[in-house]
Protein backbone atom coordinates (compact mmCIF):
# COMPACT_ATOMS: atom_id res chain seq x y z
CA UNK A 1 0.00 0.00 0.00
CA UNK A 2 1.16 3.53 -0.68
CA UNK A 3 1.40 6.31 1.87
CA UNK A 4 -1.86 7.77 0.62
CA UNK A 5 -3.73 4.47 0.97
CA UNK A 6 -2.37 4.14 4.52
CA UNK A 7 -3.47 7.68 5.31
CA UNK A 8 -6.97 6.98 3.98
CA UNK A 9 -7.19 3.61 5.76
CA UNK A 10 -5.95 4.98 9.11
CA UNK A 11 -8.15 8.07 8.88
CA UNK A 12 -11.17 5.84 8.22
CA UNK A 13 -10.27 3.73 11.26
CA UNK A 14 -9.98 6.86 13.40
CA UNK A 15 -13.25 8.22 11.97
CA UNK A 16 -14.98 4.98 12.92
CA UNK A 17 -13.55 5.22 16.43
CA UNK A 18 -14.69 8.82 16.88
CA UNK A 19 -18.21 8.18 15.58
CA UNK A 20 -18.47 5.26 17.97
CA UNK A 21 -17.34 7.50 20.83
CA UNK A 22 -19.92 10.15 19.89
CA UNK A 23 -22.63 7.48 19.86
CA UNK A 24 -21.53 6.31 23.35
CA UNK A 25 -21.60 9.86 24.68
CA UNK A 26 -24.80 11.28 23.15
CA UNK A 27 -25.64 13.71 25.96
CA UNK A 28 -22.98 16.15 24.72
CA UNK A 29 -24.33 16.19 21.15
CA UNK A 30 -27.91 16.57 22.39
CA UNK A 31 -26.94 19.48 24.64
CA UNK A 32 -25.08 21.24 21.83
CA UNK A 33 -27.90 20.79 19.31
CA UNK A 34 -30.45 21.94 21.89
CA UNK A 35 -28.88 25.38 22.29
CA UNK A 36 -29.60 26.80 18.81
CA UNK A 37 -33.11 25.33 18.93
CA UNK A 38 -33.79 27.13 22.22
CA UNK A 39 -32.49 30.41 20.78
CA UNK A 40 -34.61 29.97 17.68
CA UNK A 41 -37.76 29.40 19.78
CA UNK A 42 -36.87 32.35 22.02
CA UNK A 43 -36.21 34.79 19.21
CA UNK A 44 -39.11 33.74 17.00
CA UNK A 45 -41.82 33.45 19.67
CA UNK A 46 -40.70 36.04 22.24
CA UNK A 47 -39.06 38.75 20.11
CA UNK A 48 -40.10 37.73 16.58
CA UNK A 49 -43.41 39.58 16.35
CA UNK A 50 -41.90 42.87 17.46
CA UNK A 51 -38.60 42.45 15.58
CA UNK A 52 -40.26 41.74 12.23
CA UNK A 53 -42.09 45.10 12.40
CA UNK A 54 -38.77 46.93 12.43
CA UNK A 55 -37.02 44.80 9.83
CA UNK A 56 -39.01 46.06 6.83
CA UNK A 57 -36.80 45.93 3.75
CA UNK A 58 -34.42 43.40 5.32
CA UNK A 59 -37.11 40.72 5.12
CA UNK A 60 -37.36 38.69 1.93
CA UNK A 61 -40.09 39.74 -0.48
CA UNK A 62 -43.55 38.70 0.67
CA UNK A 63 -42.42 38.00 4.27
CA UNK A 64 -43.92 39.65 7.32
CA UNK A 65 -44.71 39.09 10.98
CA UNK A 66 -43.47 36.26 13.17
CA UNK A 67 -43.20 33.87 10.19
CA UNK A 68 -41.25 36.51 8.30
CA UNK A 69 -38.78 36.80 11.18
CA UNK A 70 -38.39 33.01 11.33
CA UNK A 71 -37.37 33.09 7.67
CA UNK A 72 -34.96 35.92 8.43
CA UNK A 73 -33.31 34.28 11.46
CA UNK A 74 -33.21 30.59 10.39
CA UNK A 75 -29.98 30.85 8.32
CA UNK A 76 -28.22 32.52 11.27
CA UNK A 77 -29.53 29.81 13.58
CA UNK A 78 -27.93 27.22 11.26
CA UNK A 79 -24.57 28.96 11.67
CA UNK A 80 -25.10 29.06 15.42
CA UNK A 81 -25.67 25.30 15.24
CA UNK A 82 -22.23 24.89 13.67
CA UNK A 83 -20.67 27.20 16.24
CA UNK A 84 -22.22 25.17 19.07
CA UNK A 85 -21.38 21.79 17.55
CA UNK A 86 -17.67 22.57 17.27
CA UNK A 87 -17.49 23.05 21.04
CA UNK A 88 -17.89 19.28 21.08
CA UNK A 89 -14.91 18.99 18.72
CA UNK A 90 -12.69 20.93 21.11
CA UNK A 91 -13.86 18.77 24.01
CA UNK A 92 -13.27 15.39 22.33
CA UNK A 93 -9.89 16.49 20.96
CA UNK A 94 -8.83 17.64 24.43
CA UNK A 95 -10.16 14.40 25.96
CA UNK A 96 -7.94 12.49 23.56
CA UNK A 97 -4.86 14.62 24.06
CA UNK A 98 -5.03 14.62 27.87
CA UNK A 99 -5.72 10.86 28.02
CA UNK A 100 -3.16 8.10 27.68
CA UNK A 101 -4.23 6.72 24.32
CA UNK A 102 -2.61 9.49 22.26
CA UNK A 103 0.81 8.25 23.41
CA UNK A 104 -0.11 4.80 22.16
CA UNK A 105 -1.02 6.20 18.74
CA UNK A 106 2.23 8.16 18.66
CA UNK A 107 4.33 5.04 19.23
CA UNK A 108 2.59 3.22 16.37
CA UNK A 109 3.55 3.38 12.71
CA UNK A 110 0.27 4.96 11.68
CA UNK A 111 -0.32 7.81 9.25
CA UNK A 112 0.51 10.93 11.24
CA UNK A 113 -2.42 12.93 9.93
CA UNK A 114 -5.02 10.28 10.77
CA UNK A 115 -5.59 11.25 14.42
CA UNK A 116 -6.64 14.79 13.52
CA UNK A 117 -8.42 13.96 10.25
CA UNK A 118 -10.39 11.30 12.13
CA UNK A 119 -11.59 13.94 14.58
CA UNK A 120 -12.34 16.50 11.88
CA UNK A 121 -14.32 14.07 9.69
CA UNK A 122 -16.33 12.79 12.66
CA UNK A 123 -17.11 16.39 13.65
CA UNK A 124 -18.25 17.25 10.11
CA UNK A 125 -20.68 14.33 10.22
CA UNK A 126 -21.84 15.24 13.73
CA UNK A 127 -22.32 18.90 12.76
CA UNK A 128 -24.28 18.07 9.62
CA UNK A 129 -26.57 15.75 11.59
CA UNK A 130 -27.12 18.65 14.02
CA UNK A 131 -27.77 21.01 11.08
CA UNK A 132 -30.32 18.59 9.63
CA UNK A 133 -32.11 18.37 12.99
CA UNK A 134 -32.19 22.16 13.46
CA UNK A 135 -33.29 22.71 9.85
CA UNK A 136 -36.05 20.14 10.40
CA UNK A 137 -37.26 21.99 13.50
CA UNK A 138 -37.13 25.33 11.62
CA UNK A 139 -39.19 23.90 8.76
CA UNK A 140 -41.66 22.41 11.25
CA UNK A 141 -42.05 25.91 12.77
CA UNK A 142 -42.76 27.42 9.35
CA UNK A 143 -39.37 28.17 7.73
CA UNK A 144 -39.99 28.05 3.97
CA UNK A 145 -36.76 28.15 1.92
CA UNK A 146 -37.31 29.25 -1.69
CA UNK A 147 -34.06 27.70 -2.88
CA UNK A 148 -33.87 25.52 -6.00
CA UNK A 149 -31.53 22.53 -6.23
CA UNK A 150 -28.55 24.65 -7.33
CA UNK A 151 -29.15 27.05 -4.43
CA UNK A 152 -29.39 24.18 -1.98
CA UNK A 153 -26.12 22.67 -3.24
CA UNK A 154 -24.43 26.05 -3.01
CA UNK A 155 -25.83 26.57 0.51
CA UNK A 156 -24.55 23.14 1.57
CA UNK A 157 -21.16 24.02 0.05
CA UNK A 158 -20.99 27.32 1.97
CA UNK A 159 -22.05 25.58 5.20
CA UNK A 160 -19.50 22.80 4.66
CA UNK A 161 -16.65 25.23 4.07
CA UNK A 162 -17.58 27.35 7.10
CA UNK A 163 -18.09 24.22 9.24
CA UNK A 164 -14.64 22.93 8.25
CA UNK A 165 -13.13 26.29 9.17
CA UNK A 166 -14.72 26.30 12.63
CA UNK A 167 -13.92 22.61 13.20
CA UNK A 168 -10.23 23.14 12.47
CA UNK A 169 -10.31 26.20 14.75
CA UNK A 170 -11.96 24.15 17.51
CA UNK A 171 -9.45 21.34 16.94
CA UNK A 172 -6.62 23.82 17.46
CA UNK A 173 -8.33 25.19 20.59
CA UNK A 174 -8.76 21.62 21.88
CA UNK A 175 -5.07 20.94 21.27
CA UNK A 176 -4.02 24.21 22.91
CA UNK A 177 -6.11 23.55 26.03
CA UNK A 178 -4.31 22.15 29.05
CA UNK A 179 -7.48 20.44 30.28
CA UNK A 180 -10.86 19.26 29.02
CA UNK A 181 -12.54 21.99 31.12
CA UNK A 182 -10.57 24.72 29.35
CA UNK A 183 -11.36 23.15 25.99
CA UNK A 184 -15.08 23.27 26.73
CA UNK A 185 -14.88 27.00 27.46
CA UNK A 186 -12.51 28.52 24.90
CA UNK A 187 -14.69 27.95 21.79
CA UNK A 188 -17.71 29.50 23.54
CA UNK A 189 -17.04 32.92 21.99
CA UNK A 190 -18.01 31.34 18.65
CA UNK A 191 -21.61 30.95 19.84
CA UNK A 192 -21.67 34.63 20.82
CA UNK A 193 -20.50 35.89 17.43
CA UNK A 194 -23.85 35.27 15.66
CA UNK A 195 -25.46 37.78 18.07
CA UNK A 196 -22.90 40.38 17.00
CA UNK A 197 -23.59 39.79 13.30
CA UNK A 198 -26.52 40.19 10.92
CA UNK A 199 -27.95 36.84 12.05
CA UNK A 200 -30.65 38.29 14.33
CA UNK A 201 -30.97 41.93 13.20
CA UNK A 202 -29.40 43.90 10.31
CA UNK A 203 -26.05 45.44 11.23
CA UNK A 204 -27.30 48.86 10.04
CA UNK A 205 -29.47 49.10 13.18
CA UNK A 206 -26.46 48.78 15.52
CA UNK A 207 -24.53 51.71 17.08
CA UNK A 208 -21.21 52.75 15.51
CA UNK A 209 -18.31 50.61 16.66
CA UNK A 210 -20.47 47.55 17.15
CA UNK A 211 -21.78 48.10 13.63
CA UNK A 212 -18.28 48.07 12.15
CA UNK A 213 -17.38 44.97 14.12
CA UNK A 214 -20.59 43.23 13.04
CA UNK A 215 -20.13 44.18 9.40
CA UNK A 216 -16.56 42.97 9.18
CA UNK A 217 -16.70 39.74 11.19
CA UNK A 218 -17.05 36.42 9.34
CA UNK A 219 -20.53 35.46 10.58
CA UNK A 220 -22.16 38.37 8.75
CA UNK A 221 -21.11 37.57 5.15
CA UNK A 222 -21.71 33.84 5.74
CA UNK A 223 -25.17 34.58 7.20
CA UNK A 224 -26.02 36.94 4.32
CA UNK A 225 -24.87 34.37 1.74
CA UNK A 226 -26.85 31.57 3.32
CA UNK A 227 -29.93 33.77 3.73
CA UNK A 228 -29.66 34.83 0.10
CA UNK A 229 -29.30 31.28 -1.18
CA UNK A 230 -32.15 29.91 0.95
CA UNK A 231 -34.66 32.79 0.96
CA UNK A 232 -33.71 34.93 -2.04
CA UNK A 233 -32.40 38.09 -0.31
CA UNK A 234 -29.56 39.89 -2.16
CA UNK A 235 -26.09 38.30 -1.78
CA UNK A 236 -23.82 40.75 -3.63
CA UNK A 237 -20.18 40.42 -2.53
CA UNK A 238 -21.07 38.39 0.54
CA UNK A 239 -20.40 35.06 -1.20
CA UNK A 240 -16.81 36.00 -2.01
CA UNK A 241 -16.30 37.35 1.51
CA UNK A 242 -17.82 34.21 3.03
CA UNK A 243 -15.54 31.95 1.00
CA UNK A 244 -12.48 34.10 1.78
CA UNK A 245 -13.20 34.13 5.52
CA UNK A 246 -13.87 30.38 5.59
CA UNK A 247 -10.73 29.50 3.65
CA UNK A 248 -8.65 31.92 5.72
CA UNK A 249 -9.87 30.54 9.05
CA UNK A 250 -9.60 26.95 7.81
CA UNK A 251 -6.02 27.30 6.55
CA UNK A 252 -4.74 29.29 9.54
CA UNK A 253 -6.42 26.92 12.00
CA UNK A 254 -5.19 23.84 10.13
CA UNK A 255 -1.61 25.13 10.31
CA UNK A 256 -2.01 26.07 13.98
CA UNK A 257 -3.56 22.68 14.83
CA UNK A 258 -0.91 20.60 13.04
CA UNK A 259 1.82 22.72 14.65
CA UNK A 260 0.31 22.14 18.10
CA UNK A 261 -0.13 18.44 17.38
CA UNK A 262 3.50 18.05 16.36
CA UNK A 263 4.78 20.09 19.28
CA UNK A 264 2.56 18.62 21.95
CA UNK A 265 4.21 15.97 24.10
CA UNK A 266 7.55 17.14 22.73
CA UNK A 267 8.64 17.46 26.33
CA UNK B 1 20.98 -24.21 23.84
CA UNK B 2 21.71 -21.67 21.15
CA UNK B 3 25.03 -22.10 19.37
CA UNK B 4 27.49 -19.54 20.62
CA UNK B 5 28.60 -17.34 17.76
CA UNK B 6 31.69 -15.23 17.92
CA UNK B 7 31.32 -11.48 18.27
CA UNK B 8 28.79 -9.56 20.31
CA UNK B 9 25.18 -10.80 20.49
CA UNK B 10 22.77 -8.78 18.34
CA UNK B 11 21.28 -5.86 20.24
CA UNK B 12 17.61 -4.93 20.25
CA UNK B 13 18.37 -1.59 21.92
CA UNK B 14 21.68 0.23 21.74
CA UNK B 15 21.96 3.72 23.19
CA UNK B 16 25.14 5.73 23.67
CA UNK B 17 25.62 9.05 25.42
CA UNK B 18 21.96 9.98 25.80
CA UNK B 19 21.32 13.37 27.41
CA UNK B 20 18.02 15.10 28.06
CA UNK B 21 17.03 18.29 29.83
CA UNK B 22 13.64 19.89 30.32
CA UNK B 23 14.31 23.58 30.32
CA UNK B 24 17.21 24.04 32.75
CA UNK B 25 16.57 20.79 34.59
CA UNK B 26 18.88 18.07 33.40
CA UNK B 27 17.03 14.74 33.51
CA UNK B 28 19.40 12.25 31.85
CA UNK B 29 23.22 12.35 31.85
CA UNK B 30 25.20 10.27 29.39
CA UNK B 31 23.02 7.21 29.57
CA UNK B 32 24.36 4.13 27.76
CA UNK B 33 22.18 1.07 27.27
CA UNK B 34 22.71 -2.28 25.57
CA UNK B 35 19.84 -4.75 25.50
CA UNK B 36 20.35 -8.11 23.80
CA UNK B 37 17.69 -9.50 21.51
CA UNK B 38 15.20 -11.79 23.21
CA UNK B 39 16.20 -10.74 26.75
CA UNK B 40 14.39 -8.94 29.55
CA UNK B 41 16.12 -5.75 30.65
CA UNK B 42 15.08 -4.13 33.92
CA UNK B 43 15.61 -0.44 34.58
CA UNK B 44 15.47 0.02 38.32
CA UNK B 45 15.11 3.31 40.10
CA UNK B 46 12.92 5.44 42.37
CA UNK B 47 10.30 7.92 41.24
CA UNK B 48 11.81 10.86 39.42
CA UNK B 49 15.03 9.05 38.49
CA UNK B 50 14.25 9.44 34.78
CA UNK B 51 12.91 5.96 33.95
CA UNK B 52 9.84 7.20 32.12
CA UNK B 53 11.91 9.77 30.21
CA UNK B 54 14.16 6.97 28.94
CA UNK B 55 11.13 4.92 27.83
CA UNK B 56 9.65 7.96 26.09
CA UNK B 57 12.90 8.62 24.24
CA UNK B 58 13.42 4.99 23.21
CA UNK B 59 9.81 4.71 22.03
CA UNK B 60 10.08 7.86 19.84
CA UNK B 61 7.67 9.94 21.94
CA UNK B 62 10.26 12.60 22.70
CA UNK B 63 13.68 13.36 21.25
CA UNK B 64 16.92 13.17 23.20
CA UNK B 65 19.09 16.31 23.28
CA UNK B 66 22.08 14.22 22.22
CA UNK B 67 23.14 10.62 21.88
CA UNK B 68 22.92 7.82 19.36
CA UNK B 69 20.00 5.43 19.77
CA UNK B 70 19.12 2.32 17.77
CA UNK B 71 15.98 0.32 18.51
CA UNK B 72 15.29 -2.87 16.52
CA UNK B 73 18.02 -1.84 14.10
CA UNK B 74 16.50 1.57 13.30
CA UNK B 75 17.77 4.95 14.39
CA UNK B 76 15.25 6.64 16.68
CA UNK B 77 15.93 10.13 15.29
CA UNK B 78 16.28 9.30 11.58
CA UNK B 79 13.77 6.48 11.16
CA UNK B 80 11.14 6.81 13.91
CA UNK B 81 8.52 4.99 11.83
CA UNK B 82 10.90 2.05 11.42
CA UNK B 83 11.21 1.93 15.21
CA UNK B 84 7.44 2.31 15.68
CA UNK B 85 6.74 -0.59 13.33
CA UNK B 86 8.84 -2.89 15.54
CA UNK B 87 7.88 -1.80 19.06
CA UNK B 88 4.97 -1.95 21.46
CA UNK B 89 4.62 0.36 24.45
CA UNK B 90 2.59 0.03 27.61
CA UNK B 91 3.02 3.22 29.56
CA UNK B 92 2.48 3.96 33.20
CA UNK B 93 -0.88 5.58 32.51
CA UNK B 94 -3.49 3.44 30.89
CA UNK B 95 -3.67 3.95 27.14
CA UNK B 96 -7.10 2.50 26.45
CA UNK B 97 -10.25 4.13 25.12
CA UNK B 98 -12.71 4.25 28.02
CA UNK B 99 -15.76 4.78 25.84
CA UNK B 100 -15.12 1.68 23.73
CA UNK B 101 -15.42 -1.97 24.77
CA UNK B 102 -12.37 -4.16 25.29
CA UNK B 103 -13.00 -5.89 21.99
CA UNK B 104 -13.39 -2.58 20.14
CA UNK B 105 -10.12 -1.33 21.62
CA UNK B 106 -8.33 -4.40 20.32
CA UNK B 107 -10.06 -4.17 16.93
CA UNK B 108 -8.91 -0.56 16.71
CA UNK B 109 -5.33 -1.74 17.15
CA UNK B 110 -5.81 -4.54 14.59
CA UNK B 111 -7.14 -2.00 12.06
CA UNK B 112 -4.28 0.42 12.70
CA UNK B 113 -1.82 -2.43 12.15
CA UNK B 114 -3.63 -3.22 8.87
CA UNK B 115 -4.05 -6.87 9.83
CA UNK B 116 -7.06 -7.31 7.56
CA UNK B 117 -10.55 -8.36 8.59
CA UNK B 118 -10.16 -12.10 9.14
CA UNK B 119 -6.65 -12.03 10.59
CA UNK B 120 -7.56 -9.06 12.80
CA UNK B 121 -10.61 -10.80 14.22
CA UNK B 122 -8.58 -13.95 14.89
CA UNK B 123 -5.83 -12.03 16.69
CA UNK B 124 -8.38 -10.13 18.83
CA UNK B 125 -10.17 -13.34 19.89
CA UNK B 126 -6.85 -14.98 20.68
CA UNK B 127 -5.69 -12.05 22.86
CA UNK B 128 -9.05 -11.78 24.65
CA UNK B 129 -8.71 -15.45 25.62
CA UNK B 130 -5.04 -15.21 26.50
CA UNK B 131 -5.59 -12.26 28.85
CA UNK B 132 -8.81 -13.62 30.38
CA UNK B 133 -10.89 -10.80 28.96
CA UNK B 134 -13.26 -12.85 26.79
CA UNK B 135 -16.15 -12.51 29.24
CA UNK B 136 -15.80 -8.74 29.52
CA UNK B 137 -15.05 -8.28 25.81
CA UNK B 138 -18.33 -6.47 25.07
CA UNK B 139 -18.36 -4.30 28.20
CA UNK B 140 -17.13 -0.70 28.04
CA UNK B 141 -13.64 -0.31 29.47
CA UNK B 142 -14.92 2.26 31.97
CA UNK B 143 -16.50 -0.70 33.81
CA UNK B 144 -13.19 -2.65 34.01
CA UNK B 145 -11.20 -3.17 37.21
CA UNK B 146 -7.64 -1.87 37.47
CA UNK B 147 -6.16 -5.29 36.75
CA UNK B 148 -8.40 -5.81 33.72
CA UNK B 149 -7.44 -2.43 32.29
CA UNK B 150 -3.77 -3.29 32.72
CA UNK B 151 -4.27 -6.61 30.95
CA UNK B 152 -6.19 -4.95 28.12
CA UNK B 153 -3.47 -2.32 27.86
CA UNK B 154 -0.81 -5.02 27.42
CA UNK B 155 -3.02 -7.01 25.02
CA UNK B 156 -3.41 -3.87 22.87
CA UNK B 157 0.36 -3.49 22.81
CA UNK B 158 0.69 -7.05 21.53
CA UNK B 159 -1.84 -6.88 18.67
CA UNK B 160 0.85 -5.99 16.14
CA UNK B 161 3.23 -8.72 17.39
CA UNK B 162 6.03 -6.27 18.28
CA UNK B 163 9.64 -7.47 18.49
CA UNK B 164 10.59 -5.05 21.25
CA UNK B 165 8.21 -4.19 24.09
CA UNK B 166 8.52 -1.32 26.56
CA UNK B 167 6.72 -1.71 29.87
CA UNK B 168 6.82 1.32 32.14
CA UNK B 169 6.16 0.12 35.71
CA UNK B 170 3.84 -2.65 34.52
CA UNK B 171 2.81 -3.81 38.00
CA UNK B 172 2.62 -0.57 39.98
CA UNK B 173 -0.76 -0.46 41.66
CA UNK B 174 -1.61 -4.12 41.01
CA UNK B 175 -2.53 -6.54 43.79
CA UNK B 176 -0.23 -9.57 44.33
CA UNK B 177 -2.36 -11.80 42.11
CA UNK B 178 -2.43 -9.22 39.33
CA UNK B 179 1.33 -8.84 39.66
CA UNK B 180 1.94 -12.56 39.26
CA UNK B 181 -0.37 -12.73 36.23
CA UNK B 182 1.61 -9.87 34.68
CA UNK B 183 4.93 -11.53 35.45
CA UNK B 184 3.74 -14.77 33.83
CA UNK B 185 2.66 -12.86 30.72
CA UNK B 186 6.05 -11.11 30.52
CA UNK B 187 7.95 -14.40 30.85
CA UNK B 188 5.79 -15.94 28.15
CA UNK B 189 6.63 -13.08 25.81
CA UNK B 190 10.33 -13.64 26.29
CA UNK B 191 9.83 -17.33 25.61
CA UNK B 192 8.40 -16.22 22.25
CA UNK B 193 11.64 -14.38 21.43
CA UNK B 194 10.43 -10.86 22.21
CA UNK B 195 12.81 -8.34 23.77
CA UNK B 196 11.39 -6.62 26.85
CA UNK B 197 12.52 -3.34 28.38
CA UNK B 198 10.79 -2.80 31.69
CA UNK B 199 11.09 -0.18 34.37
CA UNK B 200 10.36 -0.87 37.99
CA UNK B 201 10.77 0.48 41.49
CA UNK B 202 10.97 -3.01 42.94
CA UNK B 203 14.22 -4.95 43.20
CA UNK B 204 12.20 -8.13 43.63
CA UNK B 205 10.45 -7.57 40.31
CA UNK B 206 13.68 -6.89 38.45
CA UNK B 207 15.25 -9.87 40.19
CA UNK B 208 12.35 -12.16 39.24
CA UNK B 209 12.14 -11.14 35.60
CA UNK B 210 15.22 -9.44 34.23
CA UNK B 211 18.27 -11.00 32.63
CA UNK B 212 20.13 -7.75 33.18
CA UNK B 213 19.38 -4.79 35.42
CA UNK B 214 20.53 -1.18 35.25
CA UNK B 215 20.12 1.07 38.28
CA UNK B 216 19.16 4.65 37.47
CA UNK B 217 19.83 7.40 40.00
CA UNK B 218 19.01 11.03 39.23
CA UNK B 219 19.43 10.50 35.50
CA UNK B 220 22.64 8.46 35.66
CA UNK B 221 23.15 4.72 35.29
CA UNK B 222 25.02 3.92 38.49
CA UNK B 223 25.19 0.14 38.22
CA UNK B 224 24.52 -2.45 35.55
CA UNK B 225 24.71 -6.22 35.50
CA UNK B 226 22.86 -9.46 36.12
CA UNK B 227 20.63 -9.62 39.20
CA UNK B 228 23.32 -11.70 40.92
CA UNK B 229 26.02 -9.15 40.09
CA UNK B 230 23.93 -6.45 41.72
CA UNK B 231 23.00 -8.44 44.76
CA UNK B 232 26.67 -9.21 45.37
CA UNK B 233 27.19 -5.47 45.81
CA UNK B 234 24.52 -5.36 48.48
CA UNK B 235 25.71 -6.13 51.98
CA UNK B 236 22.94 -8.66 52.45
CA UNK B 237 20.03 -8.27 54.77
CA UNK B 238 19.62 -6.73 58.19
CA UNK B 239 18.24 -7.69 61.55
CA UNK B 240 16.26 -5.04 63.41
CA UNK B 241 16.01 -5.28 67.20
CA UNK B 242 13.51 -2.88 68.72
CA UNK B 243 13.45 -2.14 72.47
CA UNK B 244 11.10 -0.40 74.83
CA UNK B 245 13.75 1.03 77.19
CA UNK B 246 17.06 2.79 76.45
CA UNK B 247 18.90 0.68 79.12
CA UNK B 248 18.03 -2.52 77.26
CA UNK B 249 19.15 -0.96 73.98
CA UNK B 250 22.50 -0.05 75.48
CA UNK B 251 22.97 -3.48 77.08
CA UNK B 252 22.22 -5.19 73.77
CA UNK B 253 24.50 -2.76 71.96
CA UNK B 254 27.37 -3.74 74.23
CA UNK B 255 26.70 -7.42 73.54
CA UNK B 256 26.57 -6.98 69.75
CA UNK B 257 29.55 -4.93 68.61
CA UNK B 258 28.58 -4.77 64.92
CA UNK B 259 25.20 -3.21 65.67
CA UNK B 260 24.31 0.34 64.67
CA UNK B 261 22.33 2.27 67.31
CA UNK B 262 19.29 4.34 66.60
CA UNK B 263 18.63 6.04 69.95
CA UNK B 264 15.55 7.85 68.82
CA UNK B 265 13.65 4.79 67.68
CA UNK B 266 15.32 2.50 70.28
CA UNK B 267 16.50 0.36 67.39
CA UNK B 268 19.58 -1.78 66.81
CA UNK B 269 20.43 -2.68 63.21
CA UNK B 270 22.77 -5.61 62.46
CA UNK B 271 24.10 -6.84 59.14
CA UNK B 272 22.75 -10.30 58.39
CA UNK B 273 23.78 -12.84 55.77
CA UNK B 274 20.57 -14.86 55.88
CA UNK B 275 21.98 -17.96 57.63
CA UNK B 276 20.49 -19.75 60.64
CA UNK B 277 23.88 -19.74 62.33
CA UNK B 278 24.16 -15.97 62.23
CA UNK B 279 20.67 -15.58 63.66
CA UNK B 280 21.43 -18.09 66.44
CA UNK B 281 24.61 -16.17 67.22
CA UNK B 282 22.65 -12.97 67.74
CA UNK B 283 20.10 -14.67 69.98
CA UNK B 284 22.86 -16.37 72.02
CA UNK B 285 24.61 -13.06 72.61
CA UNK B 286 21.38 -11.47 73.75
CA UNK B 287 20.75 -14.40 76.13
CA UNK B 288 24.28 -14.18 77.53
CA UNK B 289 23.82 -10.49 78.19
CA UNK B 290 20.47 -11.19 79.82
CA UNK B 291 18.63 -8.79 77.50
CA UNK B 292 14.97 -9.52 77.10
CA UNK B 293 11.95 -7.73 75.72
CA UNK B 294 13.33 -7.09 72.25
CA UNK B 295 11.27 -7.30 69.10
CA UNK B 296 13.17 -8.92 66.25
CA UNK B 297 12.54 -8.55 62.52
CA UNK B 298 14.59 -9.71 59.53
CA UNK B 299 14.91 -7.57 56.37
CA UNK B 300 15.96 -8.96 53.00
CA UNK B 301 17.74 -6.61 50.57
CA UNK B 302 15.46 -4.22 48.73
CA UNK B 303 15.86 -1.32 46.35
CA UNK B 304 16.95 0.90 49.22
CA UNK B 305 19.87 -1.40 49.98
CA UNK B 306 20.98 -1.66 46.36
CA UNK B 307 20.77 2.09 46.16
CA UNK B 308 22.72 2.66 49.29
CA UNK B 309 25.35 0.18 48.13
CA UNK B 310 25.87 1.68 44.66
CA UNK B 311 25.25 5.38 45.31
CA UNK B 312 26.18 5.86 48.95
CA UNK B 313 22.90 7.68 49.60
CA UNK B 314 19.40 6.40 50.25
CA UNK B 315 16.67 6.57 47.62
CA UNK B 316 15.31 10.07 47.58
CA UNK B 317 12.42 11.07 45.46
CA UNK B 318 13.36 13.81 43.09
CA UNK B 319 10.59 16.03 41.77
CA UNK B 320 7.90 13.59 40.66
CA UNK B 321 7.70 12.82 36.96
CA UNK B 322 4.96 14.76 35.14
Amino acid sequence: MSTLTYTVADSTTMLRRNLRRLARYPSMTLLLVGMPIVFMLLFVYVFGGQLSAGLGRALAAGHAGRAGYLNYVAPGILLMTTAAAVQGTAIVVAMDMTGGIIDRFRTMAIARASVLTGHVLASVIQTFISLAVVLGVAIALGFRPTANLAHWLAAIGVLLLFTLALIWLATALGLAAKSVETASNTPMFLTLLPFLSSAFVPTATMPAGLRQFATYQPFTPVTETLRGLLTGTPIATNLIEAIAWSLGIAIASFLWATHLYDRRHAR
Amino acid sequence: MEPHVSGPAPLAIAAAGVNKSFGRTSVLHNVDLAVGEGTIFGLLGPNGAGKTTIVRILSTLIAADSGDIQVAGCNVARDPDGVRAAIGVTGQFSAVDDLLTGEENLRLMADLHHLGRAAGRLRVTQLLDEFELAEAARKPVSAYSGGMRRRLDLAMTLVGSPRVIFLDEPTTGLDPRGRHTMWAAIRQLRAGGVTIFLTTQYLEEADQLADRIAVLDRGRIVAEGTPDDLKRQVPGGRIHLRFVEPELLHAAGRALETAVHDEEDLLLVLPYDGTVAALRHVLDRLDDAGVEGAQLSVHTPDLDDVFFAVTGHPTTEATPAP
